[in-house]
């Protein structure tokens, strides 16, 4: 029964089965003990053996398996062939004819879930223009992305000199000109995003006059449905070459891999930038509404020191936020609550010190990109979720974490006083 | 936000042209006047004051005259509204364009997006095109003006704030996280003056050919699962949704434990 494998062909050994039935056969012995339950009959049929079903157990009861397998992915790992990752078949574009070219976000150095729904919607306008297309991908800045290849990125343009560091969207619409003029693509598709895309594309059809659809919600090669009038209305319209996508406009790609080939630009573009770029301020972490936030200090039952961590996430430029019960206990506002009946947050990291990770207040996180578990329990939900996990007292290592970023602020300042001087 | 107190010089006379549009209001769709224009005219209006060193506020309106949501722009204090006079349906790129060449502003406040018509936000950019002068999107406010270098405050998503510096003359188009307009006011609105100006433009032709329908609502997206056997849906149904099982540090100092944290904090860039 163990090395029994749903997967494999049934195959038939007419002579085995012969000796099988001939129950004086001097063979009968050796292939009998080695009968599963399930035998062919002579007309074919499946025979079951009742004696023969099941296996027993390590305490000397029977037991019989009705998921036919496919419980070992979680237990016994007998079917070590599941288990193995799957590479997905790679779609290779050789000489493309034609581009369609994505310029996605990239917040944070990686693909947001949105900028791979259009490099999905990139995919399906090729599906529809005859001759072979690839997806050119013009991401600016420095990358942390691993998997440009399983987004469906056939050509990877990364532009991550210093000059494209930084809101610069002169420089970069510089780039898209040459892009424009090297590549001629069929289509520019941009994410209708305040995260700059839709700023960039907006640049680009002025610069080269194409009318862009804005607030694309339904695409193909002949004609696009966008929203208008402030979202309240639908127009249906002929397919310009400049789209500005809305989220989920189409599926990302998951059954395919692609090769990202890196490809470059011939000349640096350089512009006398008449916008110069002074750096984000500093904005009081705890006036931004908690479910907007981009980096979140939450406090659970774990927290003993509530000072310390008000000063953490002071000094930590983080959103306070908190679990149930530490609202409960009222050592924080309600307002701070996290979770199913609290605030449904999407920060892009979540520091979660001393929380268990109930479902309640899991549900709360399901949309942060990285978790963070700082617990005393190696074993608990929260910690499964996490990205890195501490596990260790929490107030030595809030302690530990502050003398570091009041250490990194004191640099800073520095650096600023020098800046200034 | 601090109150504002804007620097600005008193030699130049600084010209400021908010474009309004007429809104629509989201929910009734009944006219009114647009949220984010008129928070562009209330910017124009704080960065000029009370009009003591000479700055002036032009708002500017390219369409019908007769559009009864002007007036609640003039309700915020404004003595006259500039309207050029042209087929609503038709591009308004142009002539606005040449006016303000022709007017010399300085400082050009828009909406991110008009509430009706096809808003797709492409009349700041457009018109920096034309005139060559820069574009600030999404601006929150204006801090100063200094020198012929004015400092914006960009608003970024998440409730984060940018300072850029920008040369003027420019254009900026004026976020929904600006200050909110003040109340417009019914008397002072029906004695404002429609300083009007006709003007000639194409007729958009392209549009004609659109459909235009009251918007659908879009299809949630459907979690598909592709599993072969009724085991793996039951599995994908009840699971709970494991992370890829991340890095955990268990015998580390707390030391060691802390730079760990702070040094993905710093990666991620979340510290500032
Ligand atoms: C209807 C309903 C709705 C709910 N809604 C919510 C909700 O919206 N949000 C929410 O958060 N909860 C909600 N809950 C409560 C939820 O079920 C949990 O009770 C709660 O989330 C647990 O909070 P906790 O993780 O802070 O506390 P605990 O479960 O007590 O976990 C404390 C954790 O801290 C660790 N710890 C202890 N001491 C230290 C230390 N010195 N250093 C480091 N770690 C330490 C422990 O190992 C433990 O993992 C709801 C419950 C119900 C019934």
């Amino acid at each position: 029964m163990s090395d029994h494998n749903s997967n494999d062909v049934l195959r038939r050994d007419p002579r085995a089965e012969w000796i099988a039935r001939n129950r004086l056969h001097p063979l009968h012995g050796t292939v009998a003990s080695s009968e599963t339950a399930e035998v062919r009959g002579p007309s074919g049929l499946l025979r079951k053996n009742p004696h023969k079903v099941g296996f027993i157990g390590p305490n000397g009861i029977k037991r019989i398996d009705r998921l036919k397998g496919n419980a070992a992915a979680t237990g016994k790992g007998r079917r070590s062939g599941a288990a193995k990752d799957v590479q997905l078949p790679l779609h290779k574009v050789e000489n493309p004819d034609f581009y369609i070219v994505v310029v996605p976000d990239m917040v944070g150095g990686r693909l947001t879930a949105h900028d791979k729904d259009i490099i999905g919607q990139a995919h399906k306008l090729i599906s529809g223009i005859d001759g072979n297309g690839a997806v050119l991908a013009v991401c600016f800045g420095q990358s942390k992305e691993e998997h440009f290849d399983t987004a469906g990125v056939d050509r990877l343009l990364l532009l991550d000199d210093e000059s494209y560091e930084g809101y610069c969207p002169e420089q970069r619409l510089e780039a898209l000109v040459q892009v424009e003029s090297a590549y001629k693509p069929q289509f520019w598709l941009f994410p209708d995003s305040v995260n700059g895309g839709s700023d960039l594309g907006s640049r680009l059809a002025a610069r080269i006059g194409e009318r862009p659809a804005v607030q694309v919600w339904q695409a193909d090669n002949q004609t696009v449905v966008c929203r208008g009038a402030g979202g309240t209305t639908d127009i249906t319209r002929n397919t310009p070459r400049l789209l500005m996508l809305a989220e989920e406009c189409a599926d990302p790609i998951d059954e395919t891999r692609h090769e990202a080939q890196s490809v470059t630009l011939d000349a640096a573009p350089v512009v006398v930038a008449q916008l110069r770029d002074r750096g984000q301020v500093a904005v009081d972490p705890n006036a931004i509404s908690l479910a907007e936030a981009e980096f979140i200090l939450s406090a659970g039952n774990g927290i003993h020191n509530w000072d310390q961590f008000h000063s953490a996430a002071s000094v930590l430029g983080a959103t306070e936020g908190a679990s149930r019960v530490a609202v409960d206990d009222g050592f924080m506002p309600r307002f701070r609550q996290v979770g199913a009946t609290g605030t449904w947050v999407t920060a892009r990291i979540y520091l979660a010190v001393g929380i268990s990770g109930a479902i309640q207040h899991m549900q709360g996180i399901g949309q942060c990109d990285k978790v963070i578990a700082i617990n005393t329990d190696a074993g608990c939900d929260m910690v499964k979720r996490a990205a890195l996990s501490v596990i260790g007292d929490s107030e030595a290592i809030l302690g530990e974490l502050i003398k570091l970023a009041e250490d990194f602020r004191a640099q800073q300042s520095a650096g600023g006083d020098r800046d200034a001087a | 936000m601090q109150p504002n107190q804007f620097k600005v010089d008193v030699a130049s006379k600084l010209k400021i042209v908010s474009l309004v549009s007429v809104g629509k209001h989201p929910q009734s769709g009944r006219v009114r006047r647009s949220d984010q224009d008129s928070r562009a005219v209330e910017l124009g209006l704080k960065l000029t004051g009370d009009n003591r060193s000479g700055e002036s506020l032009t708002v500017l309106h390219a369409g019908d005259p007769r559009e009864q949501s002007l007036r609640s722009y003039a309700g915020m204090g404004l003595k006259s509204v500039r309207v050029l006079q042209l087929d609503p349906s038709a591009d308004a790129i142009l002539p606005l364009g040449q006016h303000l060449l022709q007017c010399g502003a300085d400082i050009v406040l828009t909406g991110v997006r008009a509430e009706s018509g096809e808003s797709s936000g492409m009349v700041p950019y457009q018109l920096a095109e034309k005139l060559g002068w820069p574009i600030v999107p999404r601006v929150a406010n204006i801090v100063s003006v200094e020198g012929g270098v004015a400092e914006v405050l960009q608003a970024l998503p998440r409730g984060q704030r940018r300072s850029v510096m920008v040369q003027l003359p420019f254009i900026a188009s004026v976020d929904s996280a600006a200050p909110e307009a003040r109340q417009s006011a019914f008397g002072p609105a029906s004695r404002a003056l429609m300083d009007i100006e006709v003007v000639s433009a194409s007729v958009d032709m392209t549009r004609e050919s659109w459909e235009e329908v009251p918007a659908r609502k879009r299809p949630k997206r459907l979690k598909v699962v592709k599993a072969k056997t009724a085991a793996e849906r039951f599995k994908a149904a009840t699971a709970k949704s494991q992370g890829e099982g991340g890095k955990v540090m268990k015998n580390e100092s707390a030391v060691e434990q802390a730079q760990a944290i702070f040094d993905l904090l710093k990666e991620e860039g979340v510290l500032r």
